[in-house]
Formats: structure tokens, sequence, C-alpha cells
């Protein structure tokens, strides 16, 4: 009997212990933002990304003074859940972050699908959340008023891919309209975004749609889709299907010796295509939301550069796009708090509305909807095993190799 | 409809579509003869199947890594995997042996979710792929092309399944194995030790598991929770075939591999999926009508 009230007294303390992470809510000095991010299940390795970048911007910030509130100056913290990549969980805990824990302000979650399920929680209590990893344009056709991304929508994503192409006939002295544009995605919002915007943008230009092929998600070949593009011969491939699409694509288009003058991928950077196939990957395309190269600077990092050096430091891990968004998010809760000079809610929430903000992720101004209007994407081109910027222009370190040579004439 | 007219267009379209089909569902085929061998001789259906062909893809992957050239590590992996699933049979599945089906699914599905989360902790949620280091046959001005791991994968399948069928006919464990998927009650009154039965059932089909997801890994590519499209679709072959009819496991395998192919080209890679369920409702059916027919006649 006694080891029973034991027993039930031990779970009760443990069970106690658990539910509270996030004692430090009433102190005065911290400033305690909530996030719920994928530690495990599918997304865990992005998750654990974007908890890194969150991590980083939060030490560095602290480092360097903390936040000035109405001249006092804050830590940070970030009080973490797992939410196990799964849409529910993640809504709950959300909940959870906002009415146990009582923060006053969220970071986005890894990916638009449970950015999607938490929004609606985050807008119910009014409370601001910076996203930096959910990039489907339908997160801002909702009207939400707290909810607010750093990067780009994924319609961006691969539109700079057949102006490139566009651009590169009309040089030649080819009609960009006698172009052919072909798409073989995964069935997914992020996807089909994606192949929006690369229609939308081909159409103007007035080129053919010739493949449009779905995948479902479980899909593990697209030979059929590919069988097809070697029949009709698109100039242009884009194939979006996260990290597992990359790496198939440049399996199988080189396995099949598809000619594409130019193939488009999406997370070629996360699918390691350059470490796993090496020849295989040159001349393909690469959509990517940030780079190490590029010239932006800031208060915090001092350079893009700077950044990805301090990361891979401290993480003994290369530097990724995601970790390097979410430590913009931070930022920009940095900014607009002590803009506001308050930590109330509504006050950051329209500070937060009216940023205008360079960081080393980039330019930085959200428009109406909440999302960041001021970024463009970066588009890289694999040239002599690798990632080489050739787009947009004025962060180019590379020209374009369009067409790319057909598979008889690489070495 | 744009699409059938490219076909008889360009007629060896049909070639590739065929060979890549065949190809595939000789994969495919070996993965639902383990899946059939556990079915008829256990009483149990593995929903753990695709994680078992993962499981050897990543030993493979391991292997690789280490300096390992991809193609010896393939038999290696099947030992791997043989073990495990020995292993797990002492641990778990004699449990449920004999249990109704209920049960064995409900367990092996666990087990499924288990697996899955346990490289997703260890190995993490990559997609993984080996590069067998071998390159493509062309035919027909390079419309037709045929990756040569692919033919390696045809080949090994074969020769793995010919295997098998020399064991279960040639081999005292194999008649016992097959004694005792006919009739476990008189296998056991004539001496069998139907616990090691199941035993070696179980590691043989880790064991075609694990060569398997070697041959996928090295085909196309694996990541934690690929698992479910190979338990499916060796459920698919499984109930289309029958139990203990190599012939047309492989058959039906195949058949499965060019009917997806099919469908892609013609109706869009969002189709494929959907068309090859509705395929397997339509041959149920189907064969449930003829059967009906033919009790009648009985009656």
């Amino acid at each position: 009997m006694k080891l029973d009230v034991a027993v039930i007294a031990g779970i009760a303390v443990l069970s106690v212990g658990l539910a509270c992470p996030a004692a430090a809510a009433a102190d005065e000095d911290t400033i305690v933002l909530g996030a719920a991010v994928s530690l495990t299940g599918k997304y865990s390795i992005d998750g654990q990304n974007t908890r890194d970048g969150y991590d980083l911007a939060v030490r560095r910030v602290n480092e360097q003074g903390g936040v000035k509130v109405g001249g006092k100056s804050r830590k940070l913290k970030i009080v973490y859940y797992d939410d196990e990549s799964t849409l529910a969980r993640s809504a709950q805990l959300v909940e959870r972050l906002i009415n146990q824990d009582g923060v006053q302000f969220v970071l986005g979650p890894y990916s638009s699908g449970i950015t999607k399920a938490i929004a609606p929680v985050t807008e119910k209590y009014r409370i601001p959340m910076i996203e930096a990893n959910g990039a489907d344009r339908a997160l801002f056709a909702n009207g939400y008023r707290y909810l607010f991304a750093v990067l780009n929508t994924s319609d961006s994503y691969l539109r700079p891919a057949i102006n490139l192409a566009a651009e590169a006939t009309h040089t030649a002295g080819g009609d960009p309209k006698s172009l052919k544009v072909g798409t073989v995605i995964e069935n997914d919002d992020f996807c089909h975004d994606v192949r929006d915007g690369v229609v939308e943008e081909a159409r103007k230009w007035g080129m053919h749609l010739v493949v449009d092929d779905k995948l479902p998600p479980e899909l593990n070949d697209m030979s059929s889709a590919l069988t097809k593009v070697k029949a009709l011969k698109p100039d242009v491939l884009v194939v979006c299907g996260h990290a597992k699409g990359a790496v198939l694509a440049v399996r199988q288009v080189s396995e099949k010796r598809v000619d594409v003058p130019a193939l488009a991928l999406t997370q070629c950077d996360s699918a390691q295509i350059i470490e796993k196939f090496a020849k295989a990957a040159e001349f393909a395309l690469c959509a990517s939301q940030w780079d190490r190269t590029l010239s932006y600077s800031d208060r915090w990092f001092e350079s893009a550069e700077n950044y990805a050096r301090i990361f891979e430091k401290e993480f003994h891990n290369p530097i990724n796009y995601v970790s390097a968004e979410s430590s913009a998010a931070v930022l920009v809760f940095v900014d607009a708090i002590e803009r506001a000079r308050s930590l109330d809610r509504d006050e950051v929430r329209d500070a937060i509305a009216r940023t205008d903000l360079m960081t080393f992720f980039g330019p930085i101004q959200f428009d109406a909807t909440g999302k960041n209007v001021a970024k463009s994407m970066v588009l890289y081109q694999v040239q002599n095993g690798k990632y080489k910027v050739v787009a947009p222009n004025k962060w180019a370190n590379s020209t374009v190799i369009y067409p790319a040579p057909t598979w008889d004439q690489r070495p | 409809m744009g699409n059938l007219t490219l076909l008889s267009d360009a007629p060896v379209l049909n070639l590739q579509l065929l060979l890549d089909g065949i190809l595939v569902g000789a994969v495919f085929a070996l993965v639902a003869y383990g899946m059939a061998l556990v079915w008829g001789v256990m009483k149990l259906i593995n929903v753990a199947q695709g994680e078992f062909v993962l499981l050897g893809g990543y030993v493979v992957f391991f292997l690789v890594r280490a300096g390992m050239p991809p193609l010896p590590a393939v038999p290696i992996a099947a030992a791997v995997m043989a073990i495990v699933c020995w292993a797990l049979y002492r641990v778990v599945i004699f449990r449920i042996v004999e249990k109704d089906l209920f049960t064995s699914i409900l367990a092996t599905f666990g087990l499924s979710i288990l697996i899955q989360q346990l490289i997703n902790q260890l190995y993490g949620s990559d997609v993984r792929t080996v590069e067998s280091g071998l390159g493509s046959l062309f035919f027909a001005h390079g419309m037709v092309t045929v990756a040569e791991v692919k033919l390696v994968a045809f080949v090994g399948a074969g020769l793995l399944g010919a295997l098998l069928v020399w064991f279960l006919r040639q081999h005292r464990l194999g008649q016992a194995i097959r004694a005792t998927a006919q009739n476990t009650r008189a296998a056991r009154i004539l001496g069998v030790d139907t616990d090691r039965v199941y035993a070696a059932t179980f590691a043989i089909n880790g064991a075609i598991c694990g060569a398997a997801g070697g041959l996928v890994a090295m085909t196309w590519t694996i990541h934690p929770y690929s698992g479910l499209s190979y338990t499916v679709r060796s459920f698919m072959i499984v109930v289309v075939a029958g139990l203990g009819n190599l012939a047309g496991v492989i058959a039906s395998g195949a058949g499965l591999g060019v009917a997806e192919n099919y469908a892609g080209f013609l109706l869009g890679a969002e189709y494929q999926t959907a068309f090859v369920f509705s395929l397997l409702v339509v041959i149920l059916v189907g064969r449930n009508l003829w059967l009906m027919r033919q009790r009648k006649y009985l009656k």
C-alpha cells in the first residue's frame, strides 16, 4: 500500500514537472517565445534545423545584450514542444503554449501543412506568429492578421528558371514562345504552388505546357512520366517532390538519359544531390531561399557568410537555408518588440506589420497578408560539382549554362 | 487521349513501358513471395513487410558507406535480415502465430510503426540511395533505355525465387515448411517441430526482404516512411496470385508493374495508384463471379 502511494506521488511530481517547462514565463527579465517544432517523425531533420536556427539567433541576441524594451534589456527564451510531425498534435501544443505556458509570441513550426494547422489557433488567441517554414501561398489567403512569414512563397520557387530559359533563348536569337515546359510534381500543396508559379510565368512568355504529371506522395518511381518527357521533349522540366523528388529526378533522368535543356528542382540541398550523384547532378537548376554568398548584412550576424560560419562552428553541420530563415524569424521579433517599446501583443503585432528590416537572410517587409515581399528567391545551377548562384542577376556568381549539354556530349 | 496517339505514333515507347514495368514488377514479386510464404505457412499477414525491405536497404546503405561494393552487400543484407527476423520471431511473433488474423495484423502493424520510428531516430528522415556504379543500356537510338541496375535486380530476384523453389522442394526444412503450410496439426503429429519451422519461415522472409531492400536502395530511394507502399503492393500481388504459387506471383508482379507504368503514361501519374487499385477490385469481383459459376456447376 505504501509503495502504491509512493508510486502515485512520484508520477504526480513527474507529470507536474513535465507539464510546466515554462516556469520562467513569469520572470520579468525574459521574453518567452513558444515553438512547437517537429523533433520526431517525418520532418525531424528539418524540424531540428528549424530549432537550431531559432536557438542560434536567441543565443546571439542574448550575447549582444538582449532585447531593449522601455530602457531595460531583456533576454530571449524559447519554450519548445515536439509536434511529432503531426497536424493535430501541433495545434494542441500551441494551444498549450498559449494557455498553460503563457507565451506572448509564437515562432512557426516546420512545413506549410503544420503552419496551416496552427495559424487558426494563434489567430484565435491574437498571438503574433512569425513563421519561417511554411511557404504555401494558401496560408496568406485567409485574412490572418497575426501570421507573418519571412520566406518567399512557394509559387516563386522556380519562376526564375522559366525566365532564365526565356532570356537565354531570346539572347541566342530564338523565340521564347517556341519553348515547351514540362512539370512533374508531387501531389501536395507546396508542389502545386510551385507548379502554378511556373505555369503562370510560362504563360506570360507564351510557352506551351506539354507534360503535367502529379505523382502520389508514396510513389518511388517516375519512369512513366519520364518516358513521356522523352517523347514530348520539353525545354524546361520542373520536378518538385521535396528531397525524395530531387533524388529520384536526378537518378532517373541520368539513368534514362533524358535530354532536357533545363532540369529545375526544389530542395536539392537537403537532398544532397551533388554528394549523392556527383556528375549526374551537373547542370541541374535548384531553387533556394538563401545562400551564404549573398551580400546581405545586419547588426546581429554582420553578413550571410558570417552567419554560416557561426552556425557551422556551433552545430558542426553544414549550413542550410531552413536554419537561416528560422533565425531571421527571431530577428524580426527582436526588431518589432524594440520598435513597439512594449510587450503588448497587439502593439508588437502592429510593429511587425510595419517591419522594414535588413537581415543576413535578406530584406524583410510584409504585405497586408503577412508574407515577405522584399526578398527574392535564389536559383543555383550545379556547375563542376558546386552550387553556383545564377539568378537573380544581382547576386549571380556564375552565368547559367543553357541549354545543358546532352548526355552524349557529357564526358 | 493525346498520350494514346503518342503511343501509336512512337510504338517503341510501348517497349520502354513494358520493360520498366516488368523489371520493377520483379522486385515487387520477390517481396510478395516472402509475404505469401509467411501468410501460407504461419497464417500471418505481415504488415511490417515493407519495413523489413527498408531495413535491408539501410544495411546495404551503411555497408556501402563503410567502403563495400554495393552488389556483394546485398547477400550480407539478406543474412543480417534473416537473423533480425529470426530474433523478432523469438521475441514477438511466436506469441501471435496461430492467434486470429486480427491479432497478427495489429501486432505487425505495431512492429512496422516501431521500425519506422527507430530508423528515423537512429538515422534521420533523410532520403538515402546507393549508387550501384552501373550504367544504362540503350536500344532504338536511345529511345529505349534500361538501367543496368534494374536488370541486375530482375536477375537477382529471379535467381532468389528459383533458389527458394528448390529449397522448398528438395531441402528437408523446405519440405517441413510445405508440410506445415498444408496441415499444421498433421505435420506436428508426424514429428515436425512447427515452432522451428515458423522461425525458419520468418527468417527466410527476412532474407528475401533484405535482398529486395538492397536492390530497392540501388534502384530507387529509401527513407523511413516509404515502407508502406511495398507492403500494400505485395499484399495486392498475393491477393491476386494466391498463396504458394510462385509463377502466379511473378506474373501478377510483372502485370502490376506494367499496369502501373501504362496507367502513369496514359492517365497521368496522379491516377497511377488509383488505376491499379481499381484493377484489383475488378479482378476480385471477376474472380468471385467465376467461382460462383463453378459452385453452381458443382451443385
